[in-house]
């Protein structure tokens, strides 16, 4: 379809549980690297069983309920003072949420 | 998205050269656009958060558009009927059932860690608008503002930024065309008129400035005459007219060098800096962005029912080629000037409102419009509204409708104007209190006619002798005398008649 | 005071014995004591209410029964963590749907209770606060992600509680500390303010003494929130349920879900488990049931799906921990990247982690068919199943759990194992139809029946004091009864009639 499509059940290598954590944005130490491949190996073994069903004619299920979405009127409804949204910031700057500049 | 700008070496700078340097085939632009339209709907796209225009940062936010623990995100249904009206205005095929999809990565102007966006079940698929075919219509969210270091005197450290969450989960309509555009002037034309037509909707203020309008070139080159595609570049965020024109031109010569000089075109994405002209590359920190889409499980999908469909179609206000087509085939306008006043809809309704004035005597509609888009639009200036200006279209109609009348001539007609745009006002009074009046008609006229003639004995003799253009210094005269308020064809008329013709 | 059912609670309030001020009192007490006792207590609670009334207390049918909340259900100014170190003292500015349902009910805020992280686990063992003991025995498991909960309410810490399912964190937890949960069709509770694991398959429900209360907290909770787009009007009034027989309902048996076999041997149902629920269907027939086997032939699949599906969606819905706007964020980053991969390392526990990873990958590049689209594909056939298997009974039953409380630590070391706790409830999950889980008797742990009580015989299950004496009476075993969409009327009559003919309702543990 729209993907390059893999085989299910590969095991996933040191490279790729990097790659992977880069892209959940989670620093993974050196130790807890090895076990993490491990595990997930190990789960996508298990996970791999599906593979054996015939599932190519069968439509993919996002909802089980089945209604289309409710919309919302475009009425306003009130946003928080701003002391409320910037209260549990873990930093703060002026009027606004302190990151680090993505710039930086 | 974490990316460095990096200029690119070669072909920086636009050189304006058209055209190739004629070694090996000609070379083909191929321009494709994606255009981001803030919709104006009163409140967010997932909550009930009101838009904010310039209000002080962080006080328009709430617990879904901060993407706090535990919301959800709920569609607004205006923002679907403005999508809608789009897909209708661009003759798309309108998605009875569509999808939304996270579209997932991180920055800190996206507070969910996704943007609701769509991919492959889109509200819209197809179209065309003029000359260019459409790809599809989405609807999706825009993010936060993300204020750098440098930009805000609050904000201290040289590394840091400071997001304002005010924008963030406005709903935006993303444009896709197809990649149908082959020149900068075409693409910046084309999307004069994609502007045009999305203001007249109403669904939109379209303001590039402001980012209410927002648009990014895919730009390829191609041999001449093939349909190959070539690698092709994004060009981000242009917020002119201008700097479109000039930023995709810059880069087509960019790709004419690179690929003139026997290298290849990388695919990337492009900023374009109007100060300098450079073109620089925004090259990811990392691999290649994986946005992992998936079904937003927060929302079902979208159904376009019958009433939404009839609702959509009962608030479609008439579109530009629609409307120049009506004032040429309803007001027998010549089709420039049709054009000229569909295509910007502040003219086309200064234009109607001045026609719907009721004055007497009448202004014929072609009159009317030469007015508009001649005397007046020069001497207001060519970007301007006429509505913003002190002539009132009822004053104008009464203007064009006292020259067609000949009650005054071209020339007090203009001095009127002139008048009507410094202070305002009523023709009518104008040319009353200027003493404008044309000399028609009666005693007064024959008799300033008959001097010239006795004035001018050689002239008279010629005109009557055959030589039309021999009546100059007659009519001159008879002007000097009435400072221009003669009918010119009066005078004609009044001197043939005298001299028997 | 002995702990009371929510019901009992309101007509003693209601005949004027005892007054919410003083029943709020007696609990907060408890719960007090509990979470005061650190090491030496059960651990259910990650807050407890300060006050001796709760000061937003409204009056209502709920009469002011104090009720527990698990901690991933924000309340306003509260502390709402989600078992997470994430989101260490986070107090949100807005209150969930359903609790402020429930406290416009009449119901009052007693307490937040521990869960797994992010509701992932079957132990609660995965809370950055401590792991929840079983009042059971405390060496045990109560199991999870609402094990706080369950225990507060085994424990007659709380008289019921407020916890949420995903793929059996009501069930689970409720079957293994004795008492009952049930998770409701998708749809029916608003999710609004429930911070979520995996949003396709998260819904809201009561952890109660016995199924009068869950019908009773059931009835507050359902129906649409113009703020969740996913939650449905439900189409009738949720009903007291007075049923005392079973006669002419079929109830099926799924052979999947009796006795795995095969590649799902893993799953196998232990002796003493599956004695108590044999003894379940016997006593059905007597109850006037018909019983039949039915076949849910891709329910054996269902918990690969869902290891695709719940962790895909986490790793996109826990994409907002990223040290912004709330919660914990790393000191001392050098850039952007830094401050995310850090704060998200220090702030997520190894089981959010595992889970966030297998997700980002099942949703990557090249892989998303095969993993994503495959386990969508596999709920479709799921969901199937159970329509085909509704033409032809009304209810389905099978054990909610494979085994009793398990002892702490037991899982922890592989992953897998504990996925398979969750092997008879996920089916119904995947499906969004509801299930109920209610006690069905006492069993040794990894033996045959121990002291189970069956028939109308009052059953006495005494003191969870720990220790090994405990065992040789028996821990609780959960029988699950699930129906189809929106049929918790009926579900919760059958569960009613059940609980009278075992008899186990006054059988709750007590701290
Ligand atoms: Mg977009
Ligand atoms: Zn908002």
């Amino acid at each position: 379809m729209r993907r390059a499509a893999h085989r299910i059940g590969a095991v996933i290598d040191r490279e790729e549980v990097l790659h992977v954590a880069r892209l959940a944005r989670l620093a993974l130490s050196e130790e807890e690297l090895e076990p993490m491949a491990r595990e997930l190996s190990a789960v996508l073994d298990h996970i791999a069983k599906i593979s054996e069903l015939s599932l190519e004619d069968v439509p993919p299920t996002s909802h089980v309920v089945e209604l289309t979405g409710a919309l919302r009127p475009d009425e306003p409804r009130p946003s928080f003072p701003r002391e409320v949204a910037l209260e549990q910031a873990p930093a703060v700057g002026g009027d606004g949420f302190l990151v680090p500049s993505p710039q930086a | 998205m974490p990316e460095d700008a990096t200029t690119l070496s070669g072909g920086a700078a636009a050189s304006g050269r058209p055209g190739s340097n004629g070694a090996g085939p000609a070379l083909e632009p191929v321009i494709g656009l994606e255009i981001h339209v803030q919709l104006a709907t009163r409140t967010k796209m997932f909550c009930g958060c009101e838009l904010s225009f310039g209000e002080p940062p962080n006080t328009r936010t709430c617990a879904v558009c901060l993407g706090l623990p535990g919301s959800l995100p709920v569609a607004n249904a205006k923002a679907v009927h403005f999508g809608l009206m789009i897909g209708l205005a661009l003759g798309s095929e309108l998605a009875p059932r569509s999808i939304f999809h996270r579209k997932n990565y991180f920055y800190p102007d996206l507070p969910k860690g996704y943007q609701i966006s769509q991919f492959d079940e889109p509200l819209c698929l197809g179209g065309r608008l003029g000359d260019v075919r459409i790809h599809r219509v989405h609807l999706e969210e825009d993010a936060a503002k993300l204020i750098h270091e440098g930009e805000s005197g609050r904000i201290h450290g040289s590394d840091a930024s400071v997001v304002d969450f005010n924008r963030g989960g406005t709903p935006l309509a993303e444009i896709v065309t197809e990649p149908d555009i082959r020149t900068a002037e075409q693409a910046s034309e084309w999307l004069k008129l994609l502007r045009v037509t999305l203001r007249q909707l109403g669904v939109s203020d379209v303001n590039m400035e402001e980012g209410s309008l927002r648009c990014d070139a895919n730009i390829s080159l191609r041999p001449a005459g093939t349909d190959t595609l070539g690698v092709k570049t994004e060009l981000k965020n242009m917020n002119s007219f201008r700097f479109i024109e000039r930023g995709i031109k810059a880069e087509i010569e960019r790709q004419r060098k690179v690929i003139e000089g026997g290298r290849e075109v990388t695919q990337e994405t492009l900023h374009y800096d109007p100060a300098s002209g450079a073109i620089s590359s925004l090259r990811s920190k990392e691999e290649a962005h994986d946005y992992r889409y998936f079904p937003e499980p927060d929302l079902l999908p979208v159904a376009i029912d019958e009433q939404m469909l009839a609702a959509a179609r009962e608030a479609m206000s008439e579109l530009p080629a629609e409307r120049a087509q009506r004032f040429e085939a309803e007001l027998e306008l010549s089709s420039d000037s049709a054009q000229q006043l569909a295509y910007r809809s502040e003219l086309g309704d200064y234009f109607e409102a001045a026609l719907a004035a009721a004055v007497d005597p009448p202004a014929p509609a072609q009159a009317l419009a030469n007015w508009v888009s001649g005397d007046l639009l020069a001497r207001l200036g060519d970007g301007e509204d006429p509505v913003a200006s002190r002539v009132e279209p009822a004053a104008l109609a009464a203007l064009v409708g006292l020259v067609a009348a000949k009650q005054i001539s071209v020339g007090a007609g203009r001095q009127v104007l002139d008048k009507l745009i410094a202070e305002g006002g009523d023709p009518a009074a104008i040319v009353e209190a200027e003493g404008l009046a044309a000399i028609g008609g009666g005693d007064e006229l024959a008799e300033i006619v008959a001097a010239a003639l006795a004035a001018n004995l050689d002239a008279a003799e010629r005109v009557r002798g055959g030589n039309a253009k021999a009546i100059g210094p007659i009519v001159g005269a008879v002007m000097r005398e009435t400072k221009g308020r003669a009918d010119g064809g009066e005078v004609t008329r009044l001197v043939n008649e005298q001299l028997g013709i | 005071m002995l702990p009371l059912s929510a019901a009992q609670a309101i007509a003693a309030i209601e005949a004027g014995e005892l007054s919410a001020r003083e029943l709020f009192a007696f609990y907060r007490e408890r719960a007090q004591a509990d979470a005061a006792a650190n090491g030496d207590g059960l651990n259910c609670f990650t807050w407890v209410s300060e006050e001796d009334q709760d000061p937003t207390i409204a009056g209502g049918p709920l009469a002011g029964v104090p009720l527990a909340v698990k901690d991933l259900f924000c309340a306003e100014g509260v502390p709402s963590q989600s078992g997470s170190r994430i989101l260490e003292g986070y107090r949100p500015p807005y209150t969930a749907t359903s609790v402020a349902r429930l406290k416009d009910a009449g119901a009052t805020l007693l307490a937040k209770t521990n869960q797994d992280e992010f509701a992932m686990g079957s132990s609660t063992e995965n809370s950055a606060y401590g792991p929840t003991l079983n009042p059971w025995d405390r060496t045990r498991v109560p199991g999870g992600s609402s094990g706080g909960s369950a225990a507060a309410v085994a424990a007659g810490l709380a008289p019921w509680a407020l916890g949420t399912d995903t793929g059996g964190s009501i069930r689970q937890p409720a079957a293994l500390c004795g008492i009952v949960g049930l998770k409701p069709t998708y749809g029916a509770v608003s999710r609004y303010g429930m911070i979520a694991f995996a949003s396709s398959l998260d819904q809201a429900g009561p952890l109660t003494r016995d199924v009068t209360d869950a019908a009773l907290m059931f009835e507050r909770m359902v129906g649409h929130d113009p703020c969740d787009a996913t939650s449905l009007q439900f189409p009738e009034p949720i009903g007291k349920p007075t049923a005392e027989r079973l006669d002419g309902i079929r109830l099926g048996v799924p052979a999947e879900l009796r006795a795995p076999a095969g590649d799902f041997a893993d799953a196998e149902v232990e002796p003493g488990v599956r004695d108590a629920f044999e003894r379940a269907l016997k006593l059905a027939e007597e109850l006037g049931a018909s019983v039949h086997e039915i076949s849910l032939p891709h329910a054996p699949h269902a918990l690969s799906a869902y290891y695709v599906l719940a962790p895909s969606e986490a790793s996109s819905n826990l994409a907002r921990f990223d040290g912004v706007r709330y919660g914990m964020r790393a000191p001392g980053a050098t850039d952007l990247l830094d401050m995310y991969t850090r704060t998200r390392h220090d702030g997520f526990g190894a089981e959010v982690k595992r889970r966030i990873m297998l997700g980002t990958y099942a949703l990557s590049s090249g892989y998303y068919d095969a993993y994503y689209g495959s386990a969508q594909r596999v709920r479709t056939k799921i969901a199937e199943d159970f329509k085909t298997a509704f033409d032809s009974v009304d209810l389905i039953l099978t054990p909610t759990s494979a085994n009793v409380a398990f002892g702490l630590g037991e899982k922890t070391a592989n992953p897998w194992s504990m996925y398979l706790s969750d092997y008879f409830t996920v089916p119904m999950s995947l499906a969004g139809i509801p299930a109920i889980s209610i006690p069905c008797g006492l069993a040794v742990p990894g033996q045959g029946a121990g002291a189970t009580q069956s028939g109308g015989e009052r059953g006495s299950s005494g003191q969870p004091d720990g220790g090994s004496s405990r065992q040789s009476l028996g821990l609780p075993v959960g029988l699950q009864i699930a129906g189809p969409a929106f049929s918790e009327n009926r579900l919760l009559d059958a569960a009613h009639a059940f609980e009278q003919a075992l008899g186990f309702a006054e059988g709750a543990a007590r701290a």
